[in-house]
């Protein structure tokens, strides 16, 4: 009973999960940019839930179309004006970039909100579900359910529309891409904006659950690295499976080893995967 | 004309401890230790092209090495030693087991290996003091003999570090990581044994990083976790080397210097933002100088007669 | 004579795709042989087993005495066997010399950098490269960065070549050039494998010539009699060719 409770809080938490890690992974997959300012554009979007419910009284799942709008621009202008400029430079490079961008990014939250935890506390929560003994605390669930939503959302762009297909053209390859009319530099921005709004969107949402500080950056980041590797690079489904996997992981490791473990544990998971099976759980090989 | 500078630099940071007063000669020493810094991170970066952001583990187990070994009684210079053979011996079975990734897969694992290795040492209280950091006993010296002391041990240190530098970059060790470098395929083709050549590189990245980071244990007297393990000790060395240009034996001193310069004036000016200045600094240097200073060609600015 | 290279029933398997059959043959010092096939019949997976790239899944090769199906590619190397690549593979930022005297010290053993250097510098001199001896090794024309894969190779002082089409691309005054160097090489002592699509370098150059059809050799011996067998007339032609041929033979 208590395995399938945790199984349970693993599934729910994972289905969050798979919202943050999509859109990391579809930059690493496309652009082969690993997005080191991932965590704060996250916080950005839980920012923008809190302060829109507390100031305007929009809940903040409906805020999340607030926060898309915000991030698809501040993500489209980072990479059109400064990512765009080192795009073929080697892994270094571009890390070290995004890392600068990074620290500039950070401080500027901290400055602006300071380091003060926020937490989003809803006026009429939703109560719990119970059902047969395992609990569930509805908001959780529709956290869960708005984020596999919108990473279903995100799916159905890639696959249905037509800049949806520009970018998985690119991501296959590039030069043939360009040979074929798409315009790859603006592919760039709208994927990088993209990869921004699904952080934002998951902040948005996940602002019901987590406490917001610019301090959580890294926790974010480094979660959304390791669902990559478990799940497979630029596929939404690897997002998926790989934000299962941690959530269910880290409910059984938070059992076994003690929550403030939780971290250290999917960071060793991760050094074993990337020692043994880059390609992750189901095996598809990324960007180098 | 470049012998001439590099001679005149090292008579002035032989005699700095003369005339300088002690912040100024602690500054310097920081200065010296980031240089050792960065011309390690120059061998597994700079001349074999692998993006290792292990810095900061190879620097923390040092310290930790060295600390943990003066508290039960060894020499402090020797404890040093130790630090030093601990990081390369733990970088030769790291590297055992990440070298065979590319990119940012080896960048990553590289990377989070010191918060894996930060928070094992955070938690083995009994071993290291956990969160609550070590203490370590202060000399028994008058201040500025010590600080001078510090300074020249330090100074040593670069020195050798350059000199190893200087040997890998002129001889066959040098050559083949330029070979992997530049085409790896290519370079086992050729006969070079890659696993050697990059495992060496990663030792030698480690070797003097870890004896700096027992240094560093003895000379400042407290160390925790979070501290000698911090990630910027993995990214500053890199910034410095792409500053002064990857792959030369001089050009991370020179960005060391620069970085460090740089950095005590952004500190002093902008307490709150400093870390953001940084990054901005960062950004700049990624976009505008992107072969670092020393591939910048300075004659442009100056005429001279008969040029063109 | 014993043989200098030798394959027993080497099999490679990439996935579904099985790339080499049980192929086996012998190479004699000495000989030039060509190896030849439609596209994708597994000439270059050959390459790549017999320098170590890929292990076979089953078979056994051995060059000089020594069994080296199991051992690395530089270690391979080390015993004397060179390649050159299809698409060249050079180190693009080092200068033409360095890139040969790489082949001279880490393969050939070399005792320091600068007798390396010299030993480079003859090689550049053999293939006519000796005037771009400094300029880097991106800015060569396609036939000059081939002559350069043929100095890097033969840096490695190697008893055995591999190589693998190295004629692609260039133009008839260029390919005799390439054949002079060829018939050179082998007039040293070094046993040479070639890869190629041209029949005229085939025809020429090669003592013995094999043929190898989805992975698996169909044909050997010289290249007049593999010219007129028909199972290879069949394996490049198409069946119905073939039978045509046979029917007007009658």
């Amino acid at each position: 009973m208590l395995i399938l409770q945790i199984l349970v809080n693993g599934l729910v938490l994972g289905g969050l999960y798979a919202c943050i890690a999509a859109g990391f992974s579809l930059v690493w997959g496309v652009l082969n940019i690993i997005n080191i300012l991932y965590g704060s554009f996250i916080i950005i979007g839980s920012y923008v839930a809190y302060f829109t419910y507390n100031y305007l009284g929009i809940h903040p799942f409906l805020s999340v179309t607030i926060a898309a709008v915000v991030l698809f621009v501040f993500g489209y202008l980072i990479q059109a004006g400064i990512i765009n400029r080192v795009v073929a430079a080697p892994v270094l490079t571009t890390l070290t970039l995004t890392f600068g961008l990074e620290l500039l990014l950070n401080n500027s939250l901290l400055v602006a909100f300071t380091a003060d935890y926020r937490k989003v506390i809803l006026e009429n929560p939703l109560g719990i579900l119970d059902m047969g003994g395992i609990i569930v605390p509805l908001d959780k669930l529709a956290t869960m359910a708005l984020a596999l939503l919108l990473t279903g959302l995100l799916y159905w762009v890639l696959n249905a529309s037509r800049i949806g297909r520009g970018i998985v053209a690119v991501r296959m390859d590039r030069e043939a891409a360009a040979l074929m009319g798409v315009k790859v530099k603006q592919i760039y921005a709208i994927t990088f904006g993209l990869g921004a709004v699904m952080a934002g969107v998951a902040g948005s949402v996940m602002s019901v659950i987590f406490p917001i500080s610019p301090l959580n950056n890294i926790v974010f980041l480094s979660k959304a690295f390791v669902i990559c590797v478990l799940g497979g690079l630029g596929s939404v489904t690897g997002a998926m499976v790989g934000g299962l996997t941690l959530g269910v992981i880290e409910s059984f490791g938070g059992l076994i080893f003690g929550p403030e473990h939780a971290m250290t544990l999917s960071f060793i998971l991760l050094i074993l995967l990337l020692i043994f099976r880059p390609t992750g759980i189901m095996g598809k090989k990324g960007y180098e | 004309m470049r012998r001439l500078l590099l001679g005149l630099a090292l008579i002035f940071m032989l005699v700095l401890p003369l005339w300088g007063n002690n912040y100024i000669i602690r500054l310097t020493t920081m200065m010296i230790l980031y240089s050792v810094l960065s011309l390690s991170w120059n061998f597994i970066g700079g001349f074999t092209g692998y993006p290792s952001f292990a810095t900061a583990s190879f620097f923390g187990l040092g310290a930790y090495a060295g600390a943990i070994s003066q508290l039960h009684g060894v020499p402090m210079y020797l404890a040093w030693i130790i630090g030093g053979l601990v990081a390369a011996v733990f970088a030769a079975a790291l590297g055992l087991a990440i070298l065979h990734l590319k990119g940012h897969y080896f960048a990553i694992a590289s990377l989070v290996v010191a918060e894996v290795l930060r928070e094992i040492v955070n938690s083995w209280t009994d071993l290291t003091g956990g969160g609550m950091g070590l203490n370590l006993p202060i000399l028994r010296l008058d201040v500025d003999v010590q600080a001078r002391l510090f300074y020249y041990s330090m100074f040593g240190l670069a020195i050798m570090t350059i000199i190893a530098a200087s040997y890998v970059s002129n001889r066959r060790l040098g050559f083949g990581l330029r070979c992997i470098k530049q085409n790896e395929d290519a370079a086992n083709m050729i006969g070079i044994n890659t696993t050697i050549y990059k495992t060496s590189a990663f030792v030698l990245s480690a070797v003097f990083v870890g004896y700096a980071g027992a240094f560093y244990a003895s000379w400042v007297n407290y160390i925790e976790p979070g501290d000698v393990f911090d990630i910027l000790l993995s990214v500053k060395p890199i910034v410095m080397v792409l500053l002064g240009s990857a792959g030369t034996v001089v050009g991370p001193v020179v960005g060391a210097v620069i970085f460090l310069f740089l950095e005590e004036m952004v500190w002093r000016n902008f307490l709150t933002f400093h870390v953001g200045v940084l990054g901005l600094l960062v950004v700049c240097l990624i976009l505008y100088l992107p072969d670092g200073l020393l591939a910048v060609d300075f004659r442009r600015f100056i005429h001279l007669k008969g040029s063109r | 004579m014993n043989p200098i290279l030798q394959l027993q029933g080497v099999t490679r398997h990439f996935g579904g795709l099985t790339a080499l059959d049980n192929v086996s043959f012998d190479l004699r010092p000495n000989e030039i042989v060509g190896l030849i096939g439609p596209n994708g019949a597994g000439k270059t997976t050959l390459v790549n087993v017999v320098t170590g790239a890929y292990r076979p899944n089953a078979g056994q090769i051995t060059f000089d005495g020594k069994r080296i199906d199991s051992l690395k590619p530089y270690s391979i190397s080390r015993l004397g066997i060179a390649r050159t690549f299809q698409v060249v593979q050079p180190f693009p930022k080092m200068t033409v010399l360095e890139n040969v005297a790489a082949g001279a010290l880490f393969a050939a053993g070399a005792k320091s950098l600068e007798s390396a250097k010299e030993h480079a510098l003859e090689h550049l001199e053999f293939v006519g490269l000796a005037e771009l001896a400094d300029s880097p090794a991106s800015a060569l024309t396609l036939a000059d960065r081939r002559r350069l894969e043929l100095a890097k190779s033969l840096a490695m002082n190697p008893k055995l070549l591999l190589l693998d089409e190295v004629n692609a691309g260039l133009n008839p005054v260029e390919i005799n050039q390439s054949l002079h160097l060829i018939r050179g090489l082998a007039e040293k002592g070094i046993s040479i494998l070639i890869i190629e699509h041209l029949m005229k370098v085939v025809m020429s150059a090669c003592y013995r010539v094999i043929v190898l059809h989805h992975g698996q050799m169909i044909s050997e011996g010289s290249p007049s009699k593999v010219a007129s067998d028909p199972r290879v007339i069949e394996a490049y032609l198409g069946s119905r060719f073939a039978a045509q041929q046979k029917s007007n033979a009658l």
